[in-house]
């Protein structure tokens, strides 16, 4: 006891800074959120934002219909790459996704207050992605019109899937995680469906909230069946997210190609899912909380430790790089040590140092609290983190098929017009479905975020263990 | 009022209005306390002191999840048995037909949107939801229960309710209003 009360006091922790500016009520909390949506005009800047992003799914809506009329000869796979731009899309947009349910679940359980005005928009951003990440298996299927066939059901022909393919898991993983993301969303919008409901002035709006509200009148006894589900909710979504991605990597690893077949990539994959899915919710979040003036609830705490989420698995990312080299010289495995250096060396060299300078030294300026604590140096790095993980999956893909066992088989690989059209109109795709989403729902819980204001019940007890 | 007694009550019930949530416990406890059993608390968001004040049972979602997590996880295996063993039996470069490794990542799968999906629709039907009108909505000021105000009902239903005793001490719990529910 005598040292310690030598000791000098110690200086105030960050994260006593409260996560929602002072004074705020429920009430008001309520009105900033829901104004945006129901009292003020369409702001011009989304008027643009969506005409952009319509412009760009337009381009999607091209490239597939040249897909449709052509077949997948269009793209540029070819033997001995037959994936390319698709896989790789698959699984930059399934990745992208990890980050909504990581906050919304994950961060929920391990109770972090802060995740409270941000799971809303990051589980609209999961959803989106996913449906932008599922364009790509069915549209490289060459007969899309026939993806059913991927599911389990009696057909005529009698025939059953073949259970023992990681791309069969894939669609049991990816189909579940689509399907249980979409209904955490909805359950956790149906209390501020209610809000919008009582507070509408306009009739059609006033019977479609309510419509989706499913009559919720804030019951005791509802909230307290309610608080249970959302609970166990949450604890199902943390396994599901971590085996999505472990799933994805297998649809590599179960493979025997050389730089695929590693026992590294499924907690590798998942770090670099929830990476470049904090990447893309920052890339969201600076915007948003310019544009809706809500810099209250979004505050530089939030966008601090989403960085620092960066910085973990950004090392961690950085890391399986460093471990799929060690490991390509340690197995003393020819074809794996010649991948590796042909990865480093090779014609694709500049996309793998690209990569490494994007995903390996950039997120190294988040040590820094000063590029923590700035919107506009998170969101250079987010971009950069952003394009990063393409390229890996780029890397990851494209030298492992082009240079595989013998010459003989070799070839290269490169993706045509198309491919890019495809790939930018997925982001038209998910850029409208998120600005229709933040014009016609409350984009932050607006329920969660009365718990946490002082005036809630326990709005001082959250603030203070946070 | 006729001597006969109209099996139906003249109203669903009385609504007391409170400005904070420990109003509401406060009189939630006293509520509980009185012998009141048809009561119900309205807040804007999930308070747990309130569901304790009233005495709620057990949530019965967490058995209806582990039933449906349970028929997912032994659907999606049987599936798997039933279409790889018996209807469909293909060799795999000789592995053997009961695989049983690489049938765990469908059954994981089928757990949990077996487990999800039934915490959701088990939610909601425990609720009685969808359910688009009831009595308390005729309450001009319960709009405010999903903004800043707390709310607690007593049915005319219980056996305690007397419509002017009940209103005489709901007041006395510092309730800012006390308003009848119209059917």
């Amino acid at each position: 006891m005598a040292t310690l009360e030598k000791l000098p006091p110690p200086p105030p922790k960050p994260a006593e800074v409260p996560i929602v500016a002072p004074g705020h009520t429920p009430g008001t909390v309520t009105d900033k959120i829901s104004d945006v949506i129901l009292r003020r005009e369409t702001p011009k800047w989304w008027l643009l934002g969506f005409t952009v992003a319509f412009a760009l799914l337009m381009v999607f809506l091209a490239s597939v219909t040249w897909l449709f009329a052509k077949g997948v000869g269009v793209w540029g796979v070819n033997w001995p790459v037959g994936w390319g731009f698709a896989i790789i899309n698959f699984v930059w947009w399934i990745g992208i996704g990890h980050a909504g349910t990581l906050i919304s679940a994950i961060l929920l359980l391990f109770r972090q207050g802060w995740r409270t005005s941000i799971n809303r928009f990051a589980e609209a951003m999961t959803l989106f992605a996913v449906a932008c990440a599922g364009m790509f298996p069915v549209l490289h299927l060459g007969r899309p019109w026939l993806f059913y066939w991927l599911l389990p059901y009696p057909n005529t022909m009698n025939l059953w899937p073949q259970f023992r393919s990681p791309l069969i898991w894939d669609v049991f993983a990816v189909s579940t995680y689509a399907t249980v993301s979409a209904v955490f969303w909805y359950i956790g919008l149906v209390p501020d469906l209610a809000t919008l409901r009582d507070s509408a002035k306009n009739k059609v709006a006033r019977v479609l909230y309510g419509m989706g509200s499913l009559g919720w009148r804030g019951s005791a006894r509802h909230w307290h069946n309610y608080e249970t589900a959302y609970l166990l909710l949450a604890g199902l979504s943390t396994p599901l997210v971590l085996s999505v991605h472990t799933v994805v990597s297998f649809d590599f690893s179960i493979g025997i190609i050389p730089g695929w077949h590693a026992t590294i990539f499924p907690p590798y994959f998942v770090a670099g899912a929830i990476y470049a899915g904090f990447a893309m919710v920052l890339l969201l979040a600076i915007p948003l909380r310019v544009a809706f003036g809500w810099k209250d609830f979004i505050t530089i705490r939030h966008l601090e430790n989403m960085g620092k989420v960066m910085l973990a698995t950004g090392l961690i990312v950085f890391y399986g790089y460093i471990m799929e080299l060690f490991f390509a010289w340690y197995s003393a495995n020819t074809y794996e040590r010649y991948m590796a250096w042909n990865r480093v060396t090779g014609p694709y060299s500049a996309y793998w140092l690209a990569l490494i300078f994007c995903n390996g030294l950039t997120p190294q300026a988040l040590w820094f609290r000063k590029v923590r604590t700035s919107p506009i140096g998170l969101f250079i790095v987010s971009l950069i983190v952003s394009v990063g993980m393409w390229l890996e999956r780029f890397v990851i893909v494209v030298t492992s098929l082009t240079r595989d066992f013998l010459p003989a088989s070799w070839g290269p690989y490169k993706g045509t017009i198309w491919d890019w059209g495809t790939f930018i109109g997925t982001m038209g795709l998910f850029l409208t479905l998120f600005f229709l989403f933040i014009r016609i729902l409350p984009a932050i819980s607006i329920f969660e975020m009365r718990t946490i204001v002082p005036g809630g019940e326990a709005g001082d007890e959250i603030t203070e263990v946070v | 009022m006729s001597s006969v007694r109209d099996p139906r009550p003249e109203t669903y019930g009385l609504m007391a209005e409170f400005p904070t949530p420990d109003a509401l416990i406060a009189a939630a406890h006293q509520v509980h306390k009185a012998g009141y059993q048809k009561v119900d608390a309205y807040t804007p968001y999930p308070i747990e002191a309130v569901s304790e004040a009233l005495d709620l049972p057990r949530s019965k979602v967490p058995l209806i999840v582990l039933i449906g997590g349970l028929l997912g996880g032994l659907g999606g295996y049987s599936l798997q048995y039933w279409s790889q063993l018996l209807v469909y039996p293909m060799n795999i470069g000789g592995r053997p037909f009961h695989s049983w490794p690489a049938f765990i990542v469908p059954t994981f799968e089928c757990t949990i949107l077996g487990a999800a999906l039934s915490a959701v629709i088990g939610m909601i039907l425990i609720n009685g939801l969808p359910q688009p009108y009831h009595p308390v909505f005729n309450v001009p000021r319960f709009a405010l229960a999903s903004r800043d105000r707390y709310f607690l009902v007593i049915e005319a239903a219980d056996p305690k309710f007397h419509a002017d005793a009940t209103r005489r001490f709901l007041t006395g719990l510092n309730a800012s209003e006390v308003s009848d529910i119209e059917h």
